[in-house]
């Protein structure tokens, strides 16, 4: 790849959710501001070989899609004109002056309100995700469909019906009022936490962690941050997806999922930590207290264990305690049971992991056999814990996770076979 | 935009006369506000679907039959028509509507109405 189309395309990933920001404000129209930022991209690749990178390309990519808009909205009404006798309203287009659009790019307005919209819990999850990842991250159709192992059309699909849905419900381009905020930025949040997820814990498929979902959530992290700082559930999130994203390749082994535990600890990322336990402690320091910040300050917790055996399980309890008052979900109610038997006693823990299992909730959830299975196997108790790691394998949907069940399985098969109970 | 507000409530819930009356409170409250606004466009409240009938074209004639089309756990209640600026404000009028019409919540849907395409809007005009 030559200079300037490495530059071409780092430019365009970086800058390109300011500009579609803008020009969906300008043009009222998802569509309209996609085209036109992609015909600004074509023309940067055939005109920079010969006139050389431009000194602000991202000024440039803009002013040259504002132009490619105009041009549009020229052509769609003379051939309205032509079609029709009855002269349509052409839907508000207001051109914008070049000072304007420099500023528009310097100021989070335009691309807070796409994030806004783009997650709108009028639209579908599925939606949501599609449409951040597309406008906001840059990403093109295929990428988004390779990185969630879908079909191209689906995911076209997807994109079509939210966009289809923001025009004709009339889903407003704003900034959500003071008042419906904090809803509404949960949800931004937890479109972010979905995308990162989906690269980190990958529910189906060969690959354990896809980098490129992971890295994406990351970036769209830092955007959400750098929009709204005083926000310290924003400052959190980033904090606890660098905290994860710190031990990815220690997770896998030989293609072999790795649990936390016997993790090689050299091969956590300290850069990642260290910014991760600094945004922790900033967003602890902001405060109010909430969900992502409990989240982050446990996996800060796990990130400064020197060892398994260093990590403090009681304090790790303390915070899922906590995180309880927010969300009484029984998956986190499981993770403090597991917390408890690390840190109080695994007899304890055990009583506390099928008081959680009473409900039937957690029937059809892997993890929830997988931790009973864990604890049953530290107590020695070899029978019950193989039952329960059966059950889990049977649940599990990722190869990664059934492999690593399957080795734990045959562990304690081999284990019994030597010393029948 | 105009936005039609479905009202879906539990029928099959007991009826509490202070409750009902409550509830129609709520709503004239709502009819007052948006009139005041100038959006109401319409509402009406509907009989129980025990005095529904369903018509169906079926292989080029129409059978007629005893019930709403189907039966589910809420039924459409009632409706407004209001003229909003987005889907924003269609929700915020929604949270205030009541849903529940004999002591159960139920729901609203919100669904924009098809507008009318420009030619007709200026056909009419000259006419």
């Amino acid at each position: 790849m030559t200079d300037w189309q490495a530059t071409a395309e780092s430019v365009f990933r970086e800058e390109s959710g300011k500009i579609i920001a803008t020009l969906i404000r300008l043009s009222g129209s998802f569509d309209r501001a996609e085209d036109a930022v992609q015909e600004a991209f074509a023309s940067a690749l055939a005109s920079w070989p010969r006139t050389g990178i431009p000194t602000n390309p991202a000024a440039w990519l803009m002013t040259t899609a504002h132009r490619k808009l105009i041009d549009h909205g020229r052509r769609e009404r003379t051939q309205r004109e032509k079609e029709d006798a009855v002269r349509y309203e052409i839907e508000a287009f207001r051109p914008a002056s070049e000072p304007e659009l420099e500023t528009a790019m310097h100021l989070p307005d335009d691309r807070l309100r796409l994030i806004f919209t783009c997650c709108h819990p009028a639209l579908n999850q599925e939606g949501q995700i599609a449409l951040t990842l597309r406008t906001l991250g840059g990403l093109s159709t295929p990428e988004i469909a390779k990185a969630f192992l879908l079909p191209e059309p689906t995911l076209a699909q997807r994109l079509v019906r939210a966009k289809r849905k923001i025009q004709e419900a009339h889903i407003p381009y704003e900034v959500p009022p003071p008042e419906r905020l904090a809803e509404r930025l949960a949800s931004v949040q937890t479109v972010i936490y979905l995308i990162f997820n989906e690269g980190y814990v990958a529910t189906t498929g060969n690959q354990l962690v896809r980098t490129d979902l992971c890295a994406e959530a990351i970036r769209l992290g830092r955007v959400l941050r750098d929009l709204m700082p005083s926000e310290s559930e924003n400052i959190a999130l980033l904090a606890l997806m660098l905290l994860h994203d710190s031990r990815r390749t220690a997770r896998i082994r030989d293609g072999q999922l790795v649990t936390l535990e016997e993790q090689d600890r050299t091969l956590w990322d300290q850069n990642k930590i260290a910014e991760g336990l600094d945004l922790v402690q900033r967003a602890m320091r902001r405060g109010p207290v909430g969900q992502y910040q409990l989240q982050a300050a446990i996996a800060a917790l796990h990130s400064e264990a020197k060892t398994p055996d260093d990590t403090d399980w009681p304090q790790i309890a303390a915070l899922y305690q906590k995180l309880l008052e927010f969300n009484a979900s029984p998956v986190i109610a499981l993770n403090h049971a597991v917390a408890v038997a690390m840190g109080a006693g695994l007899e304890q823990g055990l009583e506390q992991i099928e008081a959680v299992g009473a409900s039937g909730q957690l029937d059809r959830y892997y993890l929830f056999h997988a931790a009973q299975a864990d604890i049953l196997r530290r107590m020695g108790r070899q029978k019950e814990s193989a039952t329960a790691y059966g059950k889990a394998l049977e649940l599990a949907t990722s190869k990664v996770e059934q492999q690593y069940l399957r080795r734990r399985l045959s562990e304690l098969q081999n284990h019994l076979h030597r010393s029948p109970e | 935009m105009r936005y039609m507000l479905l009202v879906y409530s539990r029928e099959q819930a007991p009826a509490y006369p202070e409750s009902m009356q409550q509830i129609a409170e709520a709503h004239r409250r709502v009819m007052a506000e948006a009139t005041a606004k100038g959006i109401l466009e319409g509402a009406e409240p509907l009989r129980p679907t025990t005095t529904a009938t369903t018509v169906r074209p079926q292989n080029g004639k129409s059978i007629v039959l005893d019930g709403p089309f189907a039966e589910t756990k809420e039924q459409l209640a009632g409706y407004y028509i209001l003229n909003c600026k987005d889907l924003d404000e269609a929700i915020e009028w929604a949270r205030k509507i009541p849903t529940g019409c004999a002591g159960a919540e139920g729901c609203i849907e919100i669904r924009p109405l098809l507008e009318k395409p420009a030619h007709v809007l200026v056909e009419a005009a000259h006419r």
